[in-house]
């Protein structure tokens, strides 16, 4: 049963990095390797603010806008710079390692003594008895509802329309008498916002903040957005902002049940076999193959 | 109005196979005037149409629209006033969006994208009236991507949603190319008619002779960055396809094609 929740908490903080992967890799278009940055920017800002003991619950805000700076940083080198998508994301992933470092002070913060958004007196008095063993669970997924149904009230605004036609036609954002460089940027901001805010979750659930935690974390995103995306792809009542979060969670599964026979250290190849297995099932590949490589 | 004044428009400059388009170009276009342009492969008609809209920069000279100098405004910005249809369906229309969204986004068009609902549910009926007299069955798939639509239906789309917001300037750049005749000539019908409706300035590229015979009430001929033919009025609807066919062997034996 444990292995089950421990699951289901992990892929629901990941389903909130899987769904900024999927602003910017389905519906931007933009391979955004920043998340690999972006994620333990969340964290480094998370736990620096916890260590001064601010409140857990505000530090998910400040994670959130950190990334959305992140995001915009990219989006600035890759619109106004005129750099290739790709590397606007390799530069920023680079440069966040430090800032990451600098912002944490070290690489390796324990939060273990620290209130977190899981552990504090408020969730201590409303979880009692049976219930404390569900609590992590309880409040990842409200966070992870909140984050996919607050996506969904976007993408479903004038601005999300801009935002989702970009992707699909940047001269017809023109045409609309719209920046498109601006709307971009926009979306890369929201993209890494979740991202960070993910960080931030996970790293209050592991009590310990990892300067390598976010190693990775694109191919987990990427992962979950097109199993989700790929399982759902007929059943249209079925929201895509929904699906990626059920795909996270997935795969999360796969990778939990697949290191059960494995050395702790087979974990990134696992990870990358499962990632490359998901690819060759689902016909994601050959659109993307074509249209890119 | 829409000047255009001693336009220099180099392509590669800097390079051994620097080539100059335009030497000193001039063109005026008045206000209600639908100009046809016909000319070959290479002769500066879709670069006119980059230059105007704000799609390529020019070396010197200057654009003015109303008035004012728009030579260095961004595309984006020129295009409130500016509606355009390309030749490619693809570039008019969000393939991943339902016919209704695409409908809304361009509805949307001038005023601000903020956060408010994308879809006006009050508006779904105006949608459905725009789209009912091009009969192709439209105003019954609100909820199909139109990525899932023909090229034609694609086009018509393209051509309703630019022409949806109060713009001055219509630019179609050989929009009828990529269609099948038939389908050609119902969408000249309704291009025809919009701006008619609309009282929209319109240059229109193609390489259909009767399409710019027939409509519009301005005819050029556009060859190596020149306007070899340039007649309006009476002039024009005096003007055959048999005239306009002659000049353009006579210009392209002079190329040596």
């Amino acid at each position: 049963m444990d292995f089950v929740i421990t699951i289901l908490e992990q892929g629901l903080i990941y389903g909130i990095l899987a769904l900024g992967v999927y602003i910017t890799y389905k519906i931007l278009d933009f391979p955004d390797l920043t998340a690999d940055g972006s994620f333990p920017l969340g964290a480094a800002v998370s736990a620096a603010l916890i260590t001064k003991g601010i409140n857990p619950y505000l530090t998910l805000l400040a994670a959130f806008a950190a990334g959305v700076v992140a995001g915009i940083c990219t989006g600035l080198i890759h619109v106004k710079g005129k750099v290739r998508d790709l590397l606007s994301g390799i530069i920023m992933m680079t440069a966040l390692w430090t800032i990451n470092l600098r912002i944490a002070g070290t690489s390796n913060v324990p939060l273990f003594s620290k209130e977190t958004i899981f552990k504090n007196s408020m969730t201590e008095k409303i979880f009692t008895g049976g219930a404390s063993s569900y609590s992590t669970l309880i409040i990842v997924l409200i966070l992870a509802v909140i984050a996919k149904l607050l996506l969904d009230f976007y993408m479903n605004s004038k601005s999300g329309f801009l935002l989702r036609a970009v992707g699909d036609n940047d001269k017809l954002v023109t045409a609309l008498a719209k920046d498109e460089g601006n709307v971009k940027i926009l979306g890369l901001a929201i993209a890494n916002g979740l991202i960070a805010l993910s960080g931030s979750i996970f790293c209050q659930e592991e009590r310990v903040f990892e300067i390598s935690m976010g190693t990775g974390a694109i191919v987990i995103g990427l992962a979950s957005v097109i199993i989700g995306t790929s399982i759902f792809r007929n059943l249209t009542f079925v929201k895509s902002t929904t699906a990626v979060i059920i795909g996270s969670v997935l795969y999360k599964a796969c990778t939990a049940v697949a290191m059960r026979n494995f050395e702790p250290q087979d974990m990134k190849f696992i990870t990358a076999a499962l990632f490359l297995i998901v690819l060759l099932i689902s016909m994601e590949r050959k659109r993307k193959v074509k249209t890119h490589a | 109005m829409l000047e255009l004044k001693n336009i220099y428009k180099y392509y590669n400059p800097g390079t051994v196979n620097e080539m100059c388009l335009f030497k000193d170009f001039n063109l005026t276009v008045k206000e209600g005037e639908f100009v046809s342009v016909v000319g070959s492969n290479g002769s500066g008609k879709t670069s006119m149409l980059n230059i105007i809209c704000g799609s390529i920069p020019v070396e010197s000279g200057k654009i003015i629209l109303d008035g004012k100098d728009i030579t260095r405004e961004k595309e984006f910005r020129r295009n409130r006033r500016i509606g355009r249809v390309y030749q490619n369906p693809a570039l008019g229309t969000c393939p991943s969006m339902t016919i209704l969204e695409n409908m809304s986004l361009a509805d949307n068009k001038g005023m601000k994208y903020g956060l408010g609902r994308g879809i006006n549910k009050g508006r779904v009926d105006f949608y459905r009236d725009l789209l009912r007299p091009l009969n192709l069955g439209l105003e019954d798939k609100m909820h199909v991507k139109v990525g899932s639509l023909s090229g034609g239906q694609r086009q018509a789309m393209a051509l309703l949603m630019s022409t949806m917001t109060p713009i001055e300037f219509l630019i179609l750049d050989e929009h009828t190319a990529a269609l099948d005749p038939k389908t050609a000539d119902i969408i000249m019908e309704l291009t025809d008619k919009l701006v008619k409706e609309k009282h929209l300035t319109t240059i229109m590229v193609t390489h259909n002779l009767r399409y710019a015979v027939e409509y519009g009430n301005r005819l050029l001929m556009m060859h190596q960055g020149e306007a070899v033919i340039d007649c309006a009025g009476a002039e024009k609807e005096a003007l055959g396809i048999d005239h306009i066919l002659a000049k353009f062997n006579e210009i392209s034996i002079e190329c040596g094609n």
